[in-house]
């Protein structure tokens, strides 16, 4: 056991805090693609503080893989209010995927560009009928030519009023069994033929939208890995997707404001943290934070020092990670009492909102990215081993 | 950086597991639990001459100086074999007290002793941490008087460490006058557990103790995470009989590890139980090498691991159906188990308490420390 980064580290560490401090005021304006958003994008890369380990001729930093440098990063901005790095399934999945598995010419045409914040991309899976069964999936992508035309309809896509393209799952050969039938495209957002509705959410914003697909024609060239081979391509980013939706680090910043709260908000005029019941509930949360955190060295560890097996230890990441930090709302809410609901603008509105709007949100993450039953179902069939469903006939 | 156990630290735990199920098989647990005191003997000596009696004590004094990492790996162990054993107090509390507080002269007298498996010593703190009843010691002119309930390891001790309301801790010779031993029944048969009642006897303050209470708090918390250590093993054990159990068993024609209900009974446990192994390593690291966290570490995890060994333990029983609630199938020897370690130096409430005082959450709280 050794949590020590080492003094070769120190170096790197005090280059970092001097970028933060420099920077801890920087504003960004306007939205997604604004001038400014782009800039910081592009310094943060030119400092090696973002895209770190992607190579320069893709428009990354070009430097070295080394976990424990990304950790120092994602710490001392994590203790600051610089404007942090873009996220965004462009980045978080698209990227990857493309690195991994796609041609030279998609890595030239389409890294940089996401890296920089300019090219805004959506996912494009989940379908009115399929959902957590997403290898049912039915929108079709033939071939005609020198190009792909798509047919269909896609639900739930974050984002897509934001994006100038879209990684999109297709059945290309509705001969072959369900997995081995898709293809994985990338689809230009302006193609004629898409018809994008919003879809208003539980929150009140519209972040998510349906998408109508009639003869939209794209490049037959959009085709990450090979005809078919759609759901393993998938499937190398949706672990990445997993691994990035409930940090633990992320939820204790969230438990110390929860703490301020509590401290503030008072019953009768004693405060709520004083309150044995809410208090117990409260260390209660911080004790199962602090699980996670350990859980997640664990998997740090595993990915600098080969052979440690940490298989489990990532199955119950997203399960975990994302009930707890809706509980953590929810108890925001509840030391708040009837003033926990207020909503909006409403006069005596804590914190602009924020508490209830994600004990929202993370209702959404708990049913995104693969719900917690599917969640379970991983953990007990890859995980345990234990036997899958059996099919039911005709299904 | 590395997270997780060493090479060392592995194979330590590998040769207590292989010994406990070669010697402490179920058969042998139950003759334990009916009465056969001979067979838990045989048991703590080979796990003595394993080396489980010196691992907390210096090698000066015939020790293996290991650290607290070390015991919790073998607190695991011992927790997943549901071992009739002593050791939370015995060898990694008491060698710890005497380490942080002792005289000389105590140290040389005890601590070879423990390390080479020729005295036990019994932890008494309860009333430190929660007193119930009247519970509690006083201490005048060298003498003790009063009571001490659940001394941990305290059965045919020879001698005690206690500690008084305001965490000075005493040293006394269990064949001294005065003392009077009364055997308390828990529900977990794996281990004995007594009450002290004191009058008059002769008693040597651990001089470090006297002017404030960081050793007893850190005796008190490597304690704790011993005691989540050996939860830990065995709810790990629960989970792995539940998944073997569920694959045999056939219900509906199929075998009952099929059915979705099942597996998510599994998934949870899982999903509760897996990040618990990394707070015990890491709790147990803060303990030794970052004094600013250890307190904080150990007591939530106590509390944590307490909750996800209840919900483990109940869970597991759950899924083997009525076999799980009987005697013969013994699951509910580790379900006991964990439900004392659950309670004793502090229940998941009582330790949640501490905690949020020690971060300052309510100051009025605030009288230790
Ligand atoms: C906030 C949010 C953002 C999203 N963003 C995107 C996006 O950008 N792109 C995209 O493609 N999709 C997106 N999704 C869709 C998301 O992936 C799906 O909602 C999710 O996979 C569940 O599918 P479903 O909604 O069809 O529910 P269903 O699959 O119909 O599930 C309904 C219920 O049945 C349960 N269930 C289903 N199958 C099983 C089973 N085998 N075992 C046990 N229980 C089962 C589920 O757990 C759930 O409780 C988003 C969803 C949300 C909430």
């Amino acid at each position: 056991m050794d949590l020590e980064y080492g003094p070769e580290y120190n170096d790197f560490r005090k280059e970092v805090v001097h970028f933060v401090k420099e920077n801890e005021n920087v504003k960004l304006e306007g939205p997604v693609r604004s001038e400014s958003r782009i800039a910081w994008q592009q310094k943060l890369i030119d400092n090696g503080y973002f895209a770190r380990s992607i190579p320069k001729e893709y428009g990354g930093f070009g430097g070295d893989m080394d976990i424990i440098k990304l950790r120092i990063i994602a710490e001392e901005f994590a203790k600051s209010p610089i404007p942090k790095p873009m996220g965004g399934q462009g980045i978080q999945m698209l990227v990857p995927t493309i690195l991994e598995l796609g041609t030279e010419e998609q890595k030239q045409a389409y890294v940089r560009p996401t890296l920089r914040g300019e090219m805004i991309w959506c996912q494009g899976y989940s379908e009115p009928n399929s959902g957590s069964d997403l290898a049912s999936l039915q929108t079709k992508g033939e071939l005609d030519g020198e190009e792909w035309v798509i047919n269909g309809q896609k639900i739930w896509t974050s984002t897509a009023h934001l994006s100038q393209m879209c990684f999109i799952l297709v059945r290309t050969e509705p001969d072959a069994p369900k997995h081995q039938g898709i293809s994985y495209l990338l689809m230009p957002m302006d193609t004629p033929g898409i018809d994008r509705r919003p879809i208003k959410q539980m929150t009140g914003d519209s972040d998510f939208n349906e998408l109508f697909l009639t003869d939209v024609r794209i490049p037959a060239t959009n085709i990450i890995g090979q005809r078919g081979e759609g759901w393993k391509v998938a499937n190398a980013t949706l672990g990445h997707e997993r691994g990035s939706l409930a940090d633990p680090n992320a939820t204790m910043n969230r438990f110390n404001s929860l703490v301020n709260l509590m401290k503030g908000e008072t019953i009768n005029g004693e405060r709520v943290i004083d309150k044995p019941v809410f208090r117990d509930r409260l260390l209660k949360i911080q004790g199962r934070i602090i699980a996670q955190q350990s859980n997640a060295l664990r998997i740090l560890s595993s990915q600098i020092n080969k052979g440690q097996d940490t298989n489990m230890a990532k199955f119950i990441t997203k399960l975990q990670g994302t009930e707890l930090r809706h509980d953590l709302e929810g108890l925001a809410i509840d030391a708040m009492g009837e003033m926990g609901t207020l909503y909006e603008d409403s006069p005596h509105l804590r914190d602009k909102g924020a508490w209830q709007m994600s004990y929202m949100y993370f209702l959404g993450l708990i049913i995104g990215g693969g719900t917690s039953q599917i969640q379970k179902n991983i953990i007990s069939e890859r995980g345990l081993g234990m036997p899958k469903e059996p099919k039911v006939q005709g299904a | 950086m590395y997270f997780g156990l060493s090479e060392e630290q592995k194979s330590l735990e590998e040769s207590i597991s292989k010994y406990l199920e070669a010697n402490a098989s179920l058969e042998a647990i139950k003759a334990v639990a009916d009465g056969e005191k001979e067979k838990a003997k045989a048991i703590h000596q080979g796990l003595v001459d394993l080396g489980i009696s010196g691992l907390m004590v210096p090698e000066q004094y015939g020790g293996l100086e290991l650290d607290t990492l070390f015991a919790a790996v073998v607190a695991g162990a011992l927790g997943a074999g549901t071992a009739p054993s002593p050791f939370t107090g015995a060898y990694v509390m008491a060698p710890l007290a005497l380490s942080l507080a002792g005289s000389d002269t105590q140290k040389d007298n005890w601590l070879p002793k423990i390390a080479g498996g020729d005295a036990v010593i019994g932890m008494g703190l309860s009333e430190y941490i929660g007193a119930r009843e009247d519970a509690g010691i006083t201490y005048s002119d060298g003498k003790i008087s009063g009571r001490a309930l659940f001394v941990i390891d305290g059965k045919d001790a020879d001698a005690y460490i206690l500690g008084n309301q305001s965490g000075q801790l005493f040293l006394i010779d269990a064949d001294s006058s005065g003392i009077d031993v009364t055997d308390l029944t828990t529900v977990d048969k794996t281990r004995d557990s007594i009450e002290l009642i004191l009058k008059e006897v002769n008693a040597e303050l651990l001089p470090g103790s006297e002017k404030d209470p960081s050793a007893i708090n850190k005796v008190i918390d490597t304690g704790r995470l011993m005691l989540s250590a050996d939860t830990v093993g065995a709810s790990q054990v629960m989970l792995d009989k539940s998944v073997a159990y569920s694959l045999e068993r056939k219900q509906f024609g199929r075998a009952i590890g099929s059915f979705q209900a099942v597996k998510h009974m599994c998934a949870e446990m899982t999903a509760e139980l897996e990040p618990c192994h990394s707070m015990v390593w890491h709790a147990a690291h803060c303990q030794d090498n970052i004094e600013e966290e250890a307190r904080e570490m150990a007591c939530h995890l106590k509390a944590h691991v307490a909750e996800v060994g209840q919900q483990v333990s109940k869970t597991s029983i759950e899924v083997h159906g009525g076999m799980g609630f009987t005697d013969e199938m013994g699951l509910h020897y580790w379900f006991k188990r964990i439900g004392l370690n659950r309670q004793l130096l502090g229940s998941p409430e009582l330790v949640r308490e501490e905690v949020a005082k020690l971060q300052g959450f309510d100051q009025s709280l605030v009288k230790k420390n």
